[in-house]
């Protein structure tokens, strides 16, 4: 997977690396503040956003 | 021929089960489960009308509703509503396997206090306390005592509500940390590994360490009945070893397997991706002439 430009980690504010093939709704780790973020626009430019909180009936 | 597949954002599983039907030439499309609503006798809007729809939310009572939803409609969806109500209810999950002979952990219920000190008493200490409706690890105990249970109790009645009204209570069995979980798509069992950890909890999504493991004949056996049991469909299933063969602890409807792809070398999302498309062209052949 390669990584294109980084993006600003809406919790931190640090750098969240994005793949250059990213999906909506794609989930992805903040390396610096570890929040787990989803990908919430693809254009004109990826944003994130801090995903829910897990909820009791979520799993497998 | 194109399917849905609805999710609660995109994981590493998502992604990967999107790149299987894109190699194969598949219109894949992913909604996400926040957008559905609308009148339950027509199909969601935001869900573009599909022979087949793979469920993959991670809220099971979302997976539950939409499924009952679209099958009363005609739709197929995989898995289906029974696959998922039985195997995101450990009483159910248990019922399914002790009705079907599969080997399983003896299990019991209480609705109270007293009866979880009673049920307790028959099962033996140590034993685990689960919720009847969760999964990842969450909220599992594992009890070595009378004071232990006291704390479980007083717990699940200060979470309340109606799943913590039901006490699931499974016998403990020594597995120094290690467990297996088998993949059984449409019948058959693809892979396996062996999930090792530190503690008696072997959830990777708790950090337990996953390695390939070979099938043989014990394995894929127990592995298929215990999908059969709980109405078939694809699963991933969780045993214990043990000296008297395998144990199935819990069957999983909506499996994660990010950790079980390079580690078996099988192509868990490639079977589960031809699966999905079987079961859509079955149902387009099933569907009544205009």
């Amino acid at each position: 997977m390669s990584v294109a430009v980084g993006t600003e980690c809406p919790v931190c504010a640090g750098t969240v690396d994005t793949p250059d093939d990213a999906m909506l709704g794609e989930l992805l780790d903040c390396d610096e503040c570890g929040s787990e973020l989803e990908v919430t626009q693809l254009t004109p430019g990826i944003e994130l956003k801090e995903t829910p909180m897990c909820a009791e009936d979520w799993g497998e | 021929m194109p399917v849905g597949m609805v999710c609660t954002g995109v994981r590493a599983e998502e992604k990967m089960l999107a790149a299987a039907f894109s190699a194969r030439g598949v219109e894949l499309h992913v909604v996400d489960d926040r957008t559905i609503h609308g009148d339950l006798g027509s199909w969601p809007e935001t869900l573009p009308r599909v022979d087949a729809v793979l469920l993959r939310s991670k809220s099971h009572w979302r997976n539950v509703v939409i499924a009952h939803w679209l099958e009363s409609l005609g739709g197929r969806t995989i898995n289906e509503s029974r696959v998922i109500e039985t195997c995101g209810d450990k009483v159910r999950t248990t019922l399914a396997l002790l009705s079907e002979g599969v080997p399983t952990l003896s299990a019991s219920v209480a609705f109270a206090s007293a009866g979880g000190e009673m049920a307790a008493e028959a099962v033996g200490y140590p034993l685990v306390v689960k919720p009847v409706i969760g999964s990842w690890g969450r909220l599992i105990g594992k009890v070595n005592d009378r004071d232990a249970l006291d704390l479980a109790l007083d717990h699940k009645a200060a979470l309340g509500g109606a799943p913590h009204s039901v006490t699931y209570l499974q016998r403990f069995v020594e597995t120094g940390g290690r467990d297996v979980r088998s993949f059984v798509v449409g019948g058959r069992c693809i892979a396996a590994i062996a999930r090792t950890s530190e503690g008696w909890k072997t959830n990777t999504a708790l950090g337990a360490e996953a390695t390939g493991l070979e099938l043989d004949s014990a394995l894929s056996g127990v592995s298929e009945a215990a999908a059969l049991a709980v109405g078939g469909g694809m699963v991933a299933v969780d045993l214990f070893e043990t000296e008297d063969g395998y144990l199935v602890n819990e069957v999983n409807a909506t499996m994660e397997f990010r950790n079980s792809v390079d580690t078996t070398g099988v192509d868990i999302p490639g079977f589960i991706a031809d699966y999905v498309l079987g079961q859509a062209e079955a149902a387009a052949a099933e569907r009544p002439v205009a």
